[in-house]
């Protein structure tokens, strides 16, 4: 029996015999799909609202900067400092993104039908977090780059000015991944334990800010092991910490960076891998178990 | 002499899971079955999601086998999941993303190629009947619409085998009749073998070609449905008085007759039968109630067979 032609017709269901990629594209697809709601693309505009805001106000403080630069001449903020001057924004941005790449899919129940197929648990988890460690990069790096542009076309020296315009922004843009990596595994960790975008921004908000005191108090002790100590005491004050150690004058100008960590700056560093790994491993061990029956 | 070889499609072997060593989901589960469609039934809390989660490779068991398409997802629980479609019981669709674009995204995650992807998808959700609806967010759907792209999803990668969890939860008799033949037809036309988990025996007996029953994590009986209800077709005849007398006459014409209540229960053998009961009522001249061919549920042989377990 001919079907008859020029007709349009069901043409029935069709078996899939071409290409299926593997564990790379999957975890790069999942990675991007992160990376493009952490920005609301591909959602509705209310989404987008949030991030580009925050996203618009760096980047007017970075022109505005570079303004101030190239007319009066005088460097307000280096690189480096310009991510610590901006971490109210950074917390805020973690606080709202974090719950919406994780707590979203905990409580709409969407995991099942991520874990039954072939993608690993733990790729689910690395991918979320490659997705706001990029996010919260491209937030502190971008302006950089905007104020490097600005000195670069602006510099009096010459191609000699661009280099060490370059050599001054580098450290900064490696500065801004310290900040997206802490802030990151920290604040998807907590994102993870709740499907409630809103306690989880809470929680978010809590840990970074609430911890803030901590390290005000141990900074006025009458002992000065325990004042170099103090900035183990928040997330924030461990990166600016970690920062005065590798960064020296590019973070504080002046050389005062020995007055407040004395030589504990190998135990920040240390303290800052140690406070990533845990995150991470913790991330690793919530989605072993999350949604499993 | 060529010999017929069947394939199985899914197979356990004193399959056991417990929960902390204590709640017990399944024990000593032995089953196999062929490819086609195949209802999975038992009551809630049966260890129907259990085996299914460990048919996925998401739980490993606490003792025993399992094979899937030939395979162990205990080993290899990523080339199973490649090959297999998972519908779940409760909701797990996102309200704010449109159908297209979850089961567009779900399709990647399954390693389809982006533009694969999105054809499969569209393709995927016009078989379960979303045409232009598929561009809105499934927040503002119905129960019967979420459940077709739960099942969408599961069909996005053309899986071998769907494995579908209460699919006809929370729909209304209408909504069941239709996911059910949707179902069928996957089973039948689209060549993709499906387990169907449900609590509701007559449901799923209707679109079966296999029963597996459990009851407290173990089986209670597996086979085809085939076998099941061939020669259980009977005639049930009420008559108003002489019950008894009928009974005694069509014993006597050789008719193997059993009571119920009032009702006396003939095997149908052919079309012959009929006219004898009908002849036998007559002789009598007795008054005929009704006289009405009764197809035995499975669920009659399930219960038959529930005392034997004591």
């Amino acid at each position: 029996m001919s079907e008859p032609t020029g007709v349009i017709h069901d043409i029935g269901y069709q078996r899939y015999t071409g290409p299926r990629l593997g564990r790379r594209y999957v975890f790069g697809a999942l990675y991007v799909h992160g990376l493009r709601t952490a920005f609301g693309l591909g959602r509705s505009a209310k989404a987008k609202i949030f991030p580009w805001l925050v996203m618009g106000i760096v980047l007017v403080v970075a022109a505005g900067l570079t303004a101030v630069r190239t007319q009066t001449g005088q460097v307000v903020m280096t690189y480096a400092q310009f991510a610590d001057a901006m971490s109210w924004l950074v917390i805020f941005f973690v606080a709202v993104v974090g719950p919406e790449l994780v707590s979203r899919d905990l409580l709409s129940g969407v995991l099942p039908l991520y874990f039954s197929r072939p993608l690993p648990r733990g790729d689910y988890a690395l991918a979320k977090l490659g997705a706001l460690g990029t996010a919260l990069w491209l937030l502190l790096g971008a302006p950089q780059l905007v104020m490097f542009l600005g000195a670069a076309f602006t510099t009096k020296d010459g191609l000699p000015g661009v280099w060490t315009e370059l050599g001054d922004l580098l450290p900064g843009l490696l500065y801004a991944a310290l900040w997206a990596v802490v802030f990151a595994s920290v604040g998807l960790l907590i994102a993870s334990f709740t499907g409630k975008r809103a306690f989880a921004a809470g929680g978010i908000v809590a840990v970074f800010l609430m911890t803030a005191p901590i390290v005000g108090i141990l900074s006025i002790m009458p002992s000065r092991t325990v004042n170099e100590l103090a900035m183990l005491g928040s997330p924030t004050a461990l990166i600016h910490a970690v920062g005065q150690y590798t960064l020296g004058d590019l973070l504080v100008p002046g050389g005062q960076a020995e007055d407040q960590i004395g030589g504990f700056g190998p135990v920040y560093v240390a303290a800052a891998v140690l406070l990533v790994a845990g995150c991470v491993a913790l991330l690793l061990l919530r989605y072993r178990k999350v949604a499993t029956r | 002499m060529p010999t017929l070889e069947v394939v199985t499609l899914l197979a356990t072997e004193s399959l056991t899971k417990t929960y902390g060593g204590r709640v017990t989901a399944l024990t000593d589960l032995t089953v196999s079955v062929e490819p086609g469609i195949i209802g999975l039934v038992g009551a809630n809390g049966a260890g129907k999601s259990t085996l299914i989660k460990i048919l996925l490779g998401l739980l490993a068991p606490t003792s025993g086998r399992v094979s899937v398409l030939g395979l162990d997802p205990t080993v290899d629980p990523a080339a199973v999941r490649a090959r297999v479609g998972y519908m779940p019981e409760h909701d797990a669709l996102p309200p704010d993303l449109s159908a297209a674009e979850l089961v567009t995204h779900l399709g990647r995650m399954s390693g389809l190629p982006r533009t694969v992807a999105r054809e499969r998808a569209s393709e995927a959700l016009r078989h379960v009947g979303l045409h232009e609806e598929r561009h809105r967010a499934v927040g503002g759907y119905s129960t019967g619409m979420k459940q077709r792209v739960k099942l969408a999803q599961a069909l996005v990668h053309d899986p071998d085998l769907l494995l579908l969890d209460e699919p006809t939860n929370g729909l209304d008799p209408a909504g069941r009749d239709a996911m059910l033949a949707l179902i069928h037809r996957i089973g039948t036309e689209f060549g993709i073998s499906v387990l169907v988990c449900s609590h509701l025996l007559g449901e799923v007996e209707r679109i079966c070609d296999t029963l597996v029953a459990i009851d407290g994590g173990r089986l209670l009986r597996a086979d085809r449905v085939a076998a099941m209800t061939s020669a259980t077709d009977v005639l049930a005849v009420e008559v108003s008085e002489g019950t008894e007398d009928l009974a005694a006459r069509l014993a006597g014409i050789g008719l193997p007759v059993s009571r119920e209540g009032r009702l006396l229960l003939v095997p149908l053998a052919d079309d012959a039968t009929y006219d004898q009961i009908i002849g036998a009522v007559a002789e009598l001249d007795l008054p005929l109630h009704r006289l009405d061919q009764r197809r035995h549920r499975v669920a009659e042989l399930f219960a038959t067979r529930e005392p034997s377990h004591v």
